[in-house]
């Protein structure tokens, strides 16, 4: 079974002043099969730890460990930690101009599986994927995020989700920027993943509205750069009365 | 009479659409076209013409201290049946049909070559082979002339390769009959050092359908000026042209279509790749169209992609209208970065870093590649695209 372990992590970027440090002991494990709500405000760190854990370059990991069954994550280019099987859906996805979404697909399949998917069930399989989600057909001949809207941006990243099937999903902020509509339909392909038992989720967020629709096992609050609470999916409930305030006060001198 | 002059200051994407009571892209030149070399001022490097060329590297191409070796280039030329390939002297009037050189090395060219050759295609011969023109590098300096005619209704494909080393003034004409059609290929796939400065003129004969595709990849300082002209109404060219620049390298192509000729059609596209400290690409597209030319329509694009830091473009489209009756004119230029972003978001998707590239610059050049028409000269084009990039990560 596959587990992410995430183990004293220190992470800093480099700023004016030298470097900042941004996550200052993560510590969170994540099963397969187990859907972890991380939370918390604005610039707390979370997006910090997804693109982290993806590999970034603009992150520079100053201590701790990441392991995914066993193996050193930290040790991993970025497409190597792919192809291990963690998926980061992005936030604010880039366009990648010339090429189509099509070709793109196709060719992190074959990058994922070791092989080129067979064209045939292959196309069928992107077909039905894309159905699933609302897209248009048309969409996989347009460049990658090129013009995309926001809810478009999201539905892409989902249905790479769906096609790549990885072992740890991080989303981050998938839910921010979408319509109700468009968020029932991106956390319902989350939920078809999910049910398969076969990822465990990181799902980062900072409003309660997604949990809604995508029910966490754990909930952590995540304030100045690390996990400040962790429980069950009440905690998302007393986040959404109470807000973040009590961990932002007094999580910065906890 | 309004004028807009196109100066641009920057260092990336100008254009302008210019109403001028006189040619703005005549005038800026610093003489009239002329035969003779000394009818041009050695320049500077401050005129229009020169100010994006790095002259010291020309090897006195522009100043007249390139003086011609014997060794200079080998031309061989391979043709199928029903074209003639002669070598003739200096006096052959077939020499001065297509177009006068407009600017000092391209004039320094026709006053210094000793032997031209002239390749005809027979008035409604139709080739099924192409026309092989090889053009090799000896590691010497030379001044070369080279004429392409077809007679009305013929039809052929030249496909031109420059290789080795080598430092080469020429002038290529290609004179198209009424209703011939040519396709000419010109690769510009130097070793490193070589040194190439060409003028091509073509004249189009009425209802001509010319299509240039220029490639080029090698080369310390490539310099290239297709130009194009029409002989009478119905003409049709099509400007294709793919370069890929790598550190150090100056690839310079300056297009002028001059449509003085009614019902005419021009289509430009030409797309760079660029990496390494000081690659330099220029491109310079210059349409006019002059009161008599009616019914014309024209476009006029230039992408380029900038792969990594250190890498300039200077790309100015301009377009002169001397008459509102026309089809269509249009132009457009970009130029975008590979950055570290997209990089990142690809490699995050489990795809290594050279695939990453090799799939960004692949999609960039497929869509003028797939115009060319030539599925070798395609796939010569895709393999040698993506040689550059192993080469390079």
């Amino acid at each position: 079974m596959a587990t992410l372990e995430i183990h004293d992590l220190h992470v800093s970027v480099e700023a004016e002043n030298g470097p900042r440090e941004i996550l200052k002991g993560v510590d969170l494990t994540i099963k397969q099969g187990e859907t972890h709500a991380v939370m918390g405000p604005n610039g707390s760190g979370k997006s910090t730890l997804a693109y982290s854990l993806a590999g970034h370059p603009k992150y520079t990991v100053t201590g701790g460990t990441v392991t995914l069954d066993g193996e050193d994550v930290l040790e991993m280019s970025v497409d190597e930690r792919a192809r291990a099987g963690v998926f980061l859906a992005m936030q604010y996805p880039v366009e990648v101009p010339g090429v189509s979404v099509s070709n793109f697909l196709r060719t992190s399949a074959t990058a994922i599986r070791g092989e080129a998917p067979k064209l045939r069930t292959w196309v069928k399989e992107v077909r039905e994927a894309m159905d699933k989600l609302s897209m248009d057909p048309a969409f996989a001949e347009r460049n990658v995020n090129e013009g995309f809207s926001g809810g478009e941006k999201k539905r892409h990243e989902i249905l790479q989700l769906e096609l790549l099937k990885p072992k740890i999903a991080i989303l981050d902020e998938t839910d921010s920027g979408l319509d109700v509509d468009a968020l029932r339909i991106v956390s319902e392909g989350v939920n078809r993943v999910r049910e398969t038992g076969e990822v465990g989720t990181l799902l980062i967020t900072h409003y309660t509205r997604i949990l809604r629709y995508i029910k966490p096992d754990f909930v952590h609050v995540f304030a100045n750069g690390r996990i400040v609470e962790s429980g069950g999916a009440e905690l998302a409930d007393q986040l959404e009365n109470e807000g973040y305030d009590k961990y932002v006060k007094g999580g910065a001198s906890a | 009479m309004a004028e807009a002059q196109n100066i641009p200051a920057g260092s990336t994407t100008a254009g302008s659409i210019a109403v001028a009571a006189e040619s703005t892209v005549a005038t800026r030149m610093s003489a009239p076209p002329s035969f003779d070399v000394a009818d041009f001022p050695v320049p500077h490097g401050r005129e229009e013409e020169w100010r994006f060329t790095p002259l010291a590297r020309l090897r006195g191409l522009h100043d007249g201290t390139a003086v011609a070796t014997g060794e200079g280039v080998r031309v061989e030329i391979e043709a199928p049946e029903g074209v003639t390939v002669e070598t003739v002297g200096r006096e052959d009037e077939r020499l001065r049909k297509a177009g006068k050189p407009v600017d000092r090395v391209a004039a320094q060219a026709y006053s210094s070559f000793e032997k031209a050759s002239v390749v005809t295609v027979a008035k409604e011969a139709v080739l099924t082979e192409p026309i092989r023109v090889a053009v090799h590098g000896q590691g010497g300096v030379a001044f070369g002339h080279q004429v392409i005619e077809l007679g009305a209704f013929a039809e052929a494909v030249v496909v031109i390769d420059h290789t080795g080393d080598a430092v080469l003034a020429a002038n290529v004409d290609f004179v198209l009959g009424d209703g011939a059609k040519l396709t000419v290929v010109s690769v510009q796939d130097w070793d490193k050092d070589a040194v190439h400065v060409a003028q091509h003129n073509a004249l189009l004969g009425r209802d001509a359908s010319f299509k240039s595709v220029v490639v080029t990849f090698g080369g310390d300082v490539v310099r290239l000026h297709p130009r194009v002209n029409y002989a009478g109404p119905g003409g049709s060219a099509e400007l294709f042209g793919l370069y890929f620049t790598d550190a150090g390298q100056h690839q310079e192509h300056r297009l002028l279509v001059d449509h003085d000729t009614p019902h005419c059609t021009s289509n430009v596209a030409y797309k760079g790749a660029l990496q390494g400290q000081d690659a330099h690409a220029v491109w310079i597209g210059d349409v006019l169209i002059q009161a008599a030319a009616e019914g014309t329509d024209t476009y006029e694009l230039n992408r380029n992609l900038v792969l990594t830091d250190g890498a300039r473009v200077d790309s100015v489209p301009n377009l002169e209208i001397e008459t509102g009756e026309i089809a269509g004119a249009g132009h457009a230029s970009a130029t975008g970065r590979f950055d570290d972003e997209q990089l990142f978001y690809l490699m995050a998707r489990g795809i290594p870093e050279t695939e990453a590239r090799r799939l960004v610059v692949r999609g960039f050049f497929a869509e003028l590649v797939q115009q060319i028409g030539l599925p070798d000269v395609e796939e010569r084009l895709i393999a040698k695209v993506e040689a550059e990039l192993e080469a390079s990560v």
